[in-house]
């Protein structure tokens, strides 16, 4: 299996967190200006879960994307194949 | 008269989700499939597609591992076993994974890794010989198959209703999306959509718990509303303790599986425990592909704690749908198994509790993130069984018995087109399941006992060298037999099992409903059927001056069923009257509803088809007195029939097993060594620094486990 030139999962993960994140957060915001009818709303919707979860989603997946981005000599070994230490979570 | 209406389910599907929802759901599929044609261009041997080029690390073995076991019909059905058992379904892992999970880092693991096995039956063939190793090796690629399909047909039936999304399309987009990516990167693929799909199902899954504590009140809060609403939900076992881990298992009245601290032990934790994480294939792969041996134990080990959090998602949501989830009116809402006849028409299902709680709680975005934390589940279950599927078919059935000595390449292609093969037989397996839908629920059990013999066969034969390969096979083959005699036995009535008496609506049937009060207080005096089919089970017709039990024809007068009958020992059962998709007289609109206690009249011209239903084996029913004999206890639960019955099934398989190795020939040591103990030097995998020697953290792991069961004791 060729080492060389793989992108490594947790770069994928935080990817994939980030583009997550993003959405649920300004889904969150739009909610937070034009409120849903009451009868609309989930319950504990005054805690604004999407506005807090979305945030984390995305300094979380932020972070991912950071720490293993693929020129940073992460290889397949961070992926799903042998890594050297510093590329583990 | 008294009457009690049944919660009505609602026609609408249960979640409706919006553009942002679907957006993230197709982002996710987008995302598995890139990765799939991505690696594609890595995967081009054997040893790439079947074992992932044995390189993995213990980070992603032990996210694997856990994430292959993740799947929805795990984290959905383990919720609607606290739903059903309370706290007791927490003991599915503090006692039956976490204990089991150290045993294969530290003990078992060393035997797998050395002798370089591609599977469990592939190290069966190399202990015990070729007979045993087919039979585990057929054995567990057709179970694996059935598993997944019936895994599909769980996913797409429960998109299904809860989304109102179309049966076939979820099964074969689902089941397509996970055949390409595994087809094209085997087990690399895998195990990359695994690690993935891992942290997809936590950031989906964990704001539920999260917010279902706050609306609770805390956990006080939450207990408190349990204890009150408990005797409601489940008045069978109204008096026991729904909230303990340990304190309620001194008898079998005291919890609500009906079982006591030795079957949780000897039966959930050593035998199904070490026998589904110790020697189930599917699990077992994603570690034993580690890059050396230490990595393998200490991804195992990853995964144990891994396992240990687990509860947070699905133990405790099962709990809140217990507290919080409430009908209109602010009475608990009352769920039912899968068996009964109601389920899925006036009641949601104790499968449902985890969706219901995302429809409470989760708003657009995060609703779309639960749904795909849902499919992710069911993918990675999938695709865990595709690829063990591909590996075992083609390692330890066609290799072994087909065609011995052909090429690397060629047992590539196999591999490849194994996967695809092993993903259209689950979408045949689940289609199957539309017309025996009960089939997933044997199944389940029937796998359960065929992974607890493979265990006493496997870990005999890695502790004893005396173990031979005929007592292996013999002890194989008659556990097995035994523990579906025991399955058989618990189900079958010899004096007769009377079905409780029912009235069916057929659907099309015109009804008219008679009601006095309004809203809350508004209750059903009677049904009168006016047009349509009527069918009744065991409930006597009064005809022509005479009782009969059975009959089918048009009636030319009015006839009225009761709403009560004396049954058995002189006890009165309400009829229970179930009417699936009818349409009301008054509106001319379309309605389902169901009723217990109410009196229903039937108008000339409809058709009374009456049957007097006596079973001598049901499949769904438990009989009591024979249940004893397995669980120790008439009042045991199915799940404590299971655990018990695996406990049995694994003394046999190791009594067998000793006795007739004692009278049969063993193999030379010449042929046990990397497989026996005593016989299997561990491999120096060069300096180790203190802090990541696989003991110590099997160590800490097993403390915190202690400390966890004690602060919920």
């Amino acid at each position: 299996m060729p080492n060389e030139e793989q992108v490594p999962i947790w770069f994928f993960i935080g990817g994939i967190l980030v583009v997550y994140g993003v959405l649920i957060l300004g889904s969150g915001i739009f909610e937070l200006f034009n409120p849903p009818p009451p009868e609309a709303r989930v319950a504990l919707y005054d805690l604004h879960a999407d506005l807090w979860w979305g945030a984390f989603m995305t300094a979380f997946g932020a972070f991912y994307c950071v720490r293993f981005q693929p020129d940073r000599g992460a290889r397949f070994g961070g992926s799903a194949g042998g890594t050297t230490e510093a590329t583990e979570p | 008269m008294p009457s009690v209406t049944l919660f009505a389910a609602s026609r609408a599907p249960l979640i409706s989700m919006g553009r942002l929802d679907v957006l993230i759901i197709a982002i996710y599929f987008a995302v598995v499939l890139g990765i799939g044609f991505y690696l594609k261009k890595y995967v081009s041997t054997g040893d790439d597609f079947f074992m992932a080029g044995r390189k993995m690390t213990a980070w992603i073995a032990g996210l694997s591992f856990i994430s292959a076991n993740l799947s929805s019909l795990e984290t959905m059905g383990w919720s609607a076993m606290a739903y059903q058992y309370g706290m007791l379904g927490a003991h599915a892992y503090w006692s039956g994974a976490v204990p089991a999970i150290l045993f294969l880092a530290i003990v078992m693991m060393p035997f797998y890794y050395i002798c370089r096995t591609h599977s469990v039956p592939g190290y069966l063939k190399l202990r015990f010989g070729t007979s045993t190793s087919a039979l585990a090796g057929i054995s567990f690629a057709m179970l694996t198959v059935l598993v997944s399909g019936a895994s599909m047909f769980a996913m797409a039936k429960i998109l299904h209703l809860l989304l109102g999304w179309n049966m076939d399309v979820s099964i074969w987009v689902a089941s397509l999306t996970v055949a390409i990516y595994v087809s094209l990167g085997g087990l690399v693929s895998a195990v990359f959509n695994e690690v993935l799909q891992y942290f997809l199902i936590w950031f989906g899954s964990l704001l539920i718990p999260v917010l279902g504590l706050i609306d609770a009140g805390g956990w006080a809060g939450m207990v408190e509303k349990i204890q009150r609403n408990v005797p409601i939900v489940h008045p069978t076992v109204g008096d026991a303790n729904f909230t303990s881990l340990w304190q309620n298992l001194g008898s079998f009245d005291a919890n609500p599986m009906g079982i006591d601290w030795f079957g949780i032990i000897f039966g959930l934790g050593l035998a199904v425990g070490f026998g589904y994480w110790c020697t189930d294939f599917l699990q077992v792969q994603r570690v034993i592909v580690a890059k050396d041996l230490r990595s393998a134990q200490n991804g195992t080990i990853i995964g144990a704690v891994l396992k240990m959090l687990v509860p947070i998602i699905v133990t405790l949501p099962g709990l809140l749908g217990l507290a919080v989830l409430l009908q209109p009116d602010g009475s608990p809402m009352v769920l039912v198994s899968e068996a009964d006849p109601r389920a899925n028409i006036t009641h949601h299902t104790y499968n449902d509790v985890v969706p219901l709680l995302m429809g409470k709680y989760l708003g657009p975005g995060l609703l779309g993130l639960g749904i795909t934390a849902m499919i992710a589940g069911f993918m990675s279950g999938m695709a865990g069984n595709a690829s063990a599927f591909a590996t075992v078919w083609t390692y330890d059935v066609y290799r072994l018995l087909i065609r011995r000595n052909a090429s690397d390449q060629h047992y590539l292609w196999m591999g490849r087109w194994c996967a695809l093969l092993g993903i259209m037989m689950s979408v045949g397996t689940a289609y199957a399941l539309f017309y025996f839908s009960n089939i997933l629920e044997f199944l389940l059990v029937l796998i359960f006992f065929f992974i607890v013999p493979l265990f006493g066969v496997v870990i005999l034969g890695m502790l004893w060298k005396r173990a031979t390969p005929t007592g292996a096979f013999v002890g194989f083959l008659s556990a097995i037999i035994a523990s579906m005699a025991m399955w058989a036995f618990v189900h079958t009535f010899p004096d007769g099992h009377r079905p409780a008496p029912s009235v069916a609506v057929d659907p099309g049937a015109v009804v008219r409903i008679e009601k006095t009060g309004e809203g809350d207080d508004e209750i059903v005096r009677g049904v009168t059927v006016e047009k349509g089919t009527v069918r009744t089970v065991n409930v006597p017709i009064e005809a022509n001056g005479s009782i009969r039990n059975s009959l089918d024809e048009t009636l030319s007068e009015a006839h009225r069923l009761p709403a009560d009958l004396v049954v058995e020992n002189g006890r009165t059962s309400r009829v229970r009257v179930l009417a699936p998709s009818v349409v009301l007289a008054d509106t001319n609109q379309p309605d389902k509803f169901g009723l217990e206690g109410v009196p229903v009249e039937l108008a000339p011209g409809v058709r009374l088809v009456a049957s007097n239903v006596v079973q001598s084996f049901n499949p769904a029913e438990f009989n009591a007195a024979h249940v004893k004999y397995i669980a120790r206890s008439e009042k045991a639960k199915p799940m404590a029939v299971n655990v018990y019955s695996a406990a049995w099934t694994l003394l046999i398989c190791v009594t067998v097993l000793v006795g007739v190795s004692l009278f049969t020939e063993p193999k030379p040591e010449s042929e046990l060594r990397d497989l026996v103990i005593g016989l299997t030097p561990i491999p120096d995998d060069g300096p180790c620094p203190w802090y990541k020697h696989p003991w110590l953290w099997a160590t800490l792991v097993m403390i915190a486990l202690v400390i966890v069961n004690w602060i919920f004791w």
